[in-house]
């Protein structure tokens, strides 16, 4: 099978209402590994991703490795602030793929084996609106799973998420890792450092530096990037 | 108290002995309102859940339009139906004046507009949640519809329940397009403003109370088919 990547942006910008927020972006994503995009609040990480799973029409180049329309379908997006369906947890999880075509009794199955792999096997029945905040990313993350993408984008996932939870969802997003490309956003460095295999550093809708992660950590290489791991406010 | 005792009395006297006439009466209020309704949901709904989705041009003004029209009074609405519908209006040709067709026209033009409002106010705040999901997911702009109408249900039924209940109780549109004929077009509201002019007060509280419990028994009725306020949530 062909592999939906590398991921190629070239002068790759979001803008809104005349207003740039991201770009233009130079980069190039690899298959396999955990990239963590890092930066101060307002550098823009939710809009690259935003820009790379294609939300939004960007100005510029964004070259996946296949043709568009079939790009999508490998692809899938956890976002910030979990969004679930007003439905069943089970028919959460299944709604990804009734939407490509897989009959609903295997959808079913799927949906009840992804579930005990995410912990959510008591809940199956549960209107999704009523888990608790943790439960729900947990869920959109299995939804976001159930479909094996190649490539997962994740914006900031354990945001609003408590301890336990987030020591949950950091070992589903790590498993998943292993199969799965990953890109995802962080403000919480210790995340960044825990998970990450590659670090894309931003500053102001740039790339600031890009850099295996052992390195971006023990030497970075710009005075921001320094500044930031020390906790400075960057502006 | 006494006409309010003595109109449940009545209510009571003529829904035990089936009185054919309230029967008759309450089956065409039904028939003309539930008739209404459907029509105007089936308009109303998807131009709600349509305004929420597309972009386009003059949708504010569409929007605006359509707030406006819900404070229609239906006096004026049964007035220009009249004029539409007599024998020198455009459709006179029809003979729709003072039948239950001509009562379900003027119902659907005032019902309408509140219908398609709910719909798109529920909707849209349902869009907001779900469009980001939904484009990343790869749904199609039908299998989108779709996921809302599906999981707005909830609100798409009390859109049309207060669709239901603003066409159940209005009399004013009816009764000029009607014309309360005995037999042919007397519903439950037009009945109870007759039998208050004539100073049956027992009789018009009477068909009052049936009018009461038939707006409940629809709206609780749909509620269950829905299994609304069952869970705790949502």
């Amino acid at each position: 099978m062909v592999s939906l990547l590398p991921l190629e942006l070239e002068g790759a910008t979001l803008t809104r209402g005349g207003r740039r927020l991201v770009g233009p972006i130079d980069l190039r994503v690899e298959a396999g590994g955990i990239t963590v995009v890092i930066g101060p609040n307002g550098s823009g990480k939710t809009s690259l991703l935003r820009m790379m799973h294609g939300l939004q029409p960007a100005k510029g180049t964004l070259r996946w490795n296949l043709p568009e329309a079939e790009a999508r379908l490998r692809q899938s997006f956890v976002f910030q602030r979990p969004v679930v369906l007003r439905r069943s947890v089970a028919a959460n999880l299944a709604y990804p793929l009734l939407l490509r075509g897989t009959p609903r009794a295997k959808a079913r199955a799927m949906a009840e084996a992804q579930a005990a792999r995410f912990d959510l096997t008591g809940q199956l029945d549960q209107p999704a609106p009523s888990l608790s905040g943790g439960e729900q990313q947990r869920l959109a993350l299995a939804r976001a799973l159930i479909t094996a993408p190649e490539m997962l984008f994740a914006d900031e996932p354990c945001a609003a998420l408590d301890g336990r939870a987030t020591r949950a969802v950091e070992s589903h997003l790590r498993y998943a890792g292993r199969r799965t490309t990953l890109v995802m956003s962080t403000h919480d460095m210790g995340q960044a450092r825990r998970l990450a295999s590659r670090v894309v550093f931003l500053l102001h809708g740039r790339v600031h530096e890009s850099s295996p992660a052992a390195q971006f950590f023990a030497r970075p290489e710009t005075e921001a990037a320094r500044a930031f791991l020390n906790g400075d406010i960057v502006e | 108290m006494d006409d309010l005792l003595d109109g449940l009395a009545a209510a009571v006297r003529l829904i035990v002995t089936a009185d054919a006439e309230l029967i008759a009466i309450t089956l065409l209020s039904l028939r003309v309102t539930l008739t209404a309704v459907a029509i105007a949901c089936l308009i109303g709904l998807p131009l709600g859940a349509w305004l929420a989705v597309r972009r386009f041009r003059w949708r504010r003004a569409v929007i605006a339009t359509l707030n406006a029209l819900i404070g229609l009074p239906p006096v004026v609405v049964g007035l220009v139906v009249y004029l539409m519908l007599s024998r020198s209006g455009p459709f006179g040709v029809l003979g729709l004046l003072f039948t239950p067709t001509a009562m379900i026209v003027a119902q659907v033009v005032i019902v309408t507009p509140l219908v398609a409002s709910i719909a798109h106010q529920a909707m849209r705040e349902l869009w907001a949640e779900y469009h980001d999901l939904l484009i990343s997911l790869g749904a199609t702009r039908r299998q989108r519809v779709l996921a809302l109408i599906l999981d707005g249900r909830r609100s798409l039924l009390t859109a049309a329940l207060a669709g239901f209940g603003r066409a159940i109780g209005e009399v004013g549109a009816i009764m000029i397009v009607g014309g309360n004929i005995d037999g042919a077009t007397r519903v439950l509201t037009t009945a109870i403003a007759l039998e208050t002019g004539r100073g049956d007060f027992a009789l018009a509280l009477g068909l009052g109370f049936v009018l009461i419990a038939l707006a409940l028994i629809v709206s609780g009725a749909s509620h269950w088919a829905m299994r609304t306020e069952r869970q705790s949530r949502w």
